[in-house]
């Protein structure tokens, strides 16, 4: 029989994680650090706004580039992370992974270049590769941090983007205004356009978010990707947002046009009503961030761990264990029911560590914490 | 960000059983601090008191709840505070609040039955002098008390792997 799935597709590799579905499936009293999504319900004026809207009928498409209240919205949200755009310039996607899709999609031609640092959010490097680019990945360990001299080496790539996540999955680290600077000065070198995926922009633990779009010079070669996923726990109403230069803009526009149409439109009217409700981020990040200094100060205990400077991930190092990512992962979910992602699954440095989310309520996550201590001591060498 | 002392009145509002021990790592703090923090909060009168919200409803134990609006005359003699406090004195009455609008205090009172409520309010409060009208209203369920809810919340239902 011929190839029924083109060639492109049958060699991406399939996702890390898939196998550990199948594990926890009849598992009982399984503590999941696994999810990478926010464990707080959508704040309920949010839902009320959208539960109201169905009660009125809007149920229909919306323009492709989305509800021009909501865009407005953005413009002027964004602004507290350094950008001033347009609403003109902004696309309502179905998510952040719609909106990458886009973009790699309008970028890359067969046999273009993309620099993308790992441990890195699992879809970047197959997106590049369903184009027919080349996927080059730049190891970040043991800092998970990109600088100016790490990208220089890659000046014999000739790459055409570079895809930047900050605060970053899996690793929780973020950059300072004076480190993107450093980054832009590579970027300008090198001539990359870079996707600069801010998903996380909200938990940020640190002082404020600073936009890469924000600095100097940057504005037209940056496309920005945020959305309502992770700060306002809207994860399953898929809407995500793009603030991208104007030929860039209209390449994405015309991808969306033909494949999305347009983002949901119940969450597109949430949207408008969650930027009303940022002091309920504010009471999100305060949780996140507490829960984080006491997973830090009990993972330092056992492993070398960094301290996230966002997100909601913690990313030891579990090596010491004598275990590999996956014998870890696996070995703690079957014999305490802890379910963790191995970091192997976010690229091929990430090997040795395990990524934890603490996307979970607190008696849980000290639950989850003691578990794990027992599962070093009982199976961990030495 | 705010100072640590504030988030640990956080804490503690949120659950006042939380181990010393416990914010301290959670505020990567000395226990010792938190220890002093707390002592000192509890002097100052910040800290007023720890309590438990119950679900009594649910051990059977059921008491009446009533709110009792009440409309006073003030005289040069007699302000809001001193009814005020008239009022606040009766065990009987669990909470006392001066409030805008067609009333003037909102009273809550908690007794062991509707008749113990009425007439409490019909021998007590009605009776101070400087009150002129009384509309109770009994509580027939309470759904939410102190920010938490008194129904089941909904359950998680994330994937149990997501990257």
């Amino acid at each position: 029989m011929s190839r029924r799935v083109a060639r492109r597709v049958e060699e991406l590799k399939p996702s890390g994680i898939r196998r550990f579905f199948d594990l926890v499936v009849g598992r009982d009293d399984v503590i999941s650090l696994g999810v990478g999504e926010p464990d707080f319900p959508v704040p309920w004026r949010v839902r009320e706004e959208m539960i109201y809207s169905l009660e009125k009928g809007y149920t229909s498409y919306t323009s492709n580039t989305g509800l021009p209240e909501l865009r407005e919205g953005i413009a002027e949200y964004y602004t507290r992370f350094g950008v001033t755009a347009m609403p003109e310039q902004i696309i309502i996607t179905a998510g952040v992974s719609e909106g990458v899709d886009l973009a790699i999609r309008t970028l890359i031609e067969p046999g273009d270049a993309a620099l993308i640092p790992e441990p890195c959010y699992v879809s970047y490097k197959p997106l590049v590769e369903i184009c027919g680019g080349e996927a080059i990945t730049i190891p970040t360990v043991p800092d998970f941090k990109l600088n100016y001299d790490m990208l220089m080496e890659y000046k014999e790539a000739n790459a055409k983007i570079l895809v930047l996540n900050y605060p970053a999955n899996p690793t929780g680290v973020s950059y300072s205004k004076k480190e993107l600077e450093e980054i832009a000065d590579a970027v300008n070198e090198l001539d990359l356009i870079v996707l600069s995926d801010e998903i996380y922009a909200e938990l940020t633990y640190s002082g404020r978010h600073v936009s890469l779009a924000a600095l100097n010079g940057m504005e037209d070669k940056v496309v920005v990707f945020n959305g309502f996923s992770k700060a306002f726990s809207m994860t399953g109403l898929r809407v995500g947002y793009v603030i991208a230069p104007p030929d860039i803009f209209a390449g994405m526009l015309k991808i969306h046009q033909y494949c999305m149409l347009c983002a949901p439109i119940t969450g597109q009217i949430g949207a408008i009503e969650a930027l009303k409700s940022l002091d309920e981020v504010d009471r999100m990040r305060a949780e996140y961030m507490r829960r984080r200094n006491f997973v830090v100060k009990r993972l330092s205990e056992i492993f070398e761990i960094k301290k996230p400077e966002g997100a909601f991930y913690a990313f030891p190092k579990i090596s010491s264990t004598g275990m590999s990512s996956e014998e870890f992962a696996e070995g703690l979910l079957m014999k305490k029911n802890v379910a963790v992602v191995p970091g192997s699954a976010f690229g091929e440095c990430g090997e040795g560590y395990i990524r934890l989310a603490y996307a979970v309520k607190f008696d849980k996550l000290k639950e989850a914490m003691d578990r794990i201590k027992e599962f070093v001591e009982e199976y961990g060498k030495g | 960000m705010e100072s640590v002392e504030l988030e640990v009145l956080r804490l503690l509002e949120e659950n006042a059983r939380m181990k010393d021990e416990e914010i301290a790592e959670i505020l990567a703090l000395p226990v010792d601090r938190v220890k002093e923090i707390i002592k000192k909060f509890e002097e100052d009168g910040v800290i007023l008191k720890y309590k438990t919200i119950v679900d009594w409803e649910k051990v059977q134990e059921d008491f009446v709840y009533a709110l009792i609006n009440v409309k006073v005359s003030l005289t040069r003699e007699k302000g809001y505070d001193d009814i005020a406090k008239r009022i606040a004195k009766f065990s009987e009455v669990h909470a006392v609040r001066l409030v805008s609008g067609e009333y003037d205090f909102q009273v809550v009172v908690k007794g062991k039955s509707l008749k113990d409520v009425a007439f409490f309010v019909a021998e007590k409060i009605s009776t101070i002098p400087e009150v002129r009208d009384t509309f109770t209203h009994f509580v027939l369920r309470t759904y939410k008390e102190e920010g938490v809810n008194l129904f089941e919340e909904e359950g998680d239902r994330r994937l149990a792997f997501v990257p």
